[in-house]
């Protein structure tokens, strides 16, 4: 399957309908579909830090919030998660295009590339890497566990996951 | 007029509408907290910057629900972009209240750009927001929070009302608020 249907139907098994997001170059198949879903709301957000509170928002009224963005997003949003998310016990689920690993192109993208696994860990928030047949799976559970746990929750899709390796 | 009045206003104004009013970090929300605790005040104790993203999460999530926000200059100028994303996705029931001291008064009362003439009124009316009303006697205050607009900037004083700081823990906080954020969910199940 596609990838980008594949996060999608994830989502969609999961409930999740309030969306913020940031674009990545490999979230944008994904970010048509949900921008095209009658049933999402999808706030495009200036930085991801914003969308943080958005989802905060959103979930306190009775929604089931996601995040979409690149891992540079996930530096940009490391206090509100643990100030905010962590802090009242509210979920989130986090779609993250994570670049910088085999096969990157882009220099500037390796230090948080490398950085991710471990800002993550060090914040304990649960972290899943799918293989592209399991995404829709991993998707809906992570958000599973991120409602059970009232915290964050990141998926990590690296370049051989879009390139449908 | 002390940043507390325009706080006691703006929470008299909330109580009216039986609205969401989500309280910045640092001593707006105790003053609020102080001045007048409802279980729809939701007090920010971290996040800096994102008073106006909760509000307008919960604000498009509740669309028959009225939501105020009280934030600040400091609050505001370090999550600029907030101002652009309100300008094309507010719905009618949100409305944000920047209360401009001109400081981090939380801090010390470090003077902000605004102190140096960044003029919030503009970058608002910039971003395209089309509604924005600035207030600046105390008196104009209650009818501006009871109108249509979508950003209202109130210059208020430098300083701090001697008020302790707020005696409920977070999980407090946040259960009281879902419980009246969502009112129709059904008592005794989870809040997830």
């Amino acid at each position: 399957m596609n990838p980008s249907l594949a996060v999608y139907q994830g989502m969609k098994r999961a409930g999740i309908n309030f969306v913020t997001s940031v674009p990545c170059v490999n979230l944008q198949e994904l970010l048509a579909l949900v921008g095209g879903d009658p049933e999402i709301i999808h706030v495009p957000v200036t930085r991801e830090e914003e969308g943080v509170g958005l989802c905060a928002g959103a979930w306190m009224a009775g929604r089931r919030p996601a995040l979409l963005m690149q891992n540079s997003g996930l530096g940009n949003s490391i206090n509100s998660l643990a100030s905010l998310n962590i802090l009242y016990g509210i979920p989130l689920l986090m779609i993250i295009s994570h670049r910088g690993g085999v096969g990157e192109s882009m220099v500037g993208q390796v230090p948080m590339g490398r950085l991710t696994v471990p800002l993550l860990d060090a914040m304990t928030i649960p972290h899943f890497e799918p293989q592209q047949g399991e995404a829709e799976e991993t998707v809906a559970q992570a958000w599973s566990q991120a409602a059970a746990a009232c915290r964050p929750v990141a998926v990590l899709l690296d370049l051989e996951f879009w390139r449908g390796r | 007029m002390k940043r507390i009045e325009a706080i006691a206003l703006a929470a008299e104004a909330a109580a009216a509408q039986n609205a969401l009013l989500v309280g910045n970090i640092g001593f707006p929300s105790r003053e609020l907290f102080s001045v007048r605790d409802r279980p729809e005040n939701f007090y920010m104790l971290g996040s800096m910057g994102l008073a106006s993203s909760i509000g307008l999460g919960l604000a498009l999530s509740c669309a028959e629900r009225k939501v105020m926000v009280l934030d600040g200059d400091g609050s505001v100028l370090m999550n600029m972009g907030t101002l652009a994303t309100i300008a094309h996705h507010a719905p009618e029931n949100y409305l944000l209240v920047i209360l401009d001291n001109c400081c981090y008064g939380s801090t010390g009362s470090q003077p902000t750009c605004t102190f140096l003439g960044t003029d919030l009124f503009a970058l608002a009316k910039a971003a395209g927001v089309k509604k924005v009303r600035l207030v600046e006697r105390a008196e104009d205050l209650a009818p501006a929070l009871l109108g249509h607009e979508v950003v209202v900037i109130v210059k208020v004083g430098e300083g701090n009302a001697p008020v302790p700081i707020i005696g409920l823990s977070p999980e407090e906080i946040i259960e009281r608020f879902i419980r009246r954020a969502r009112p129709a969910l059904p008592s005794g199940k989870s809040r997830l």
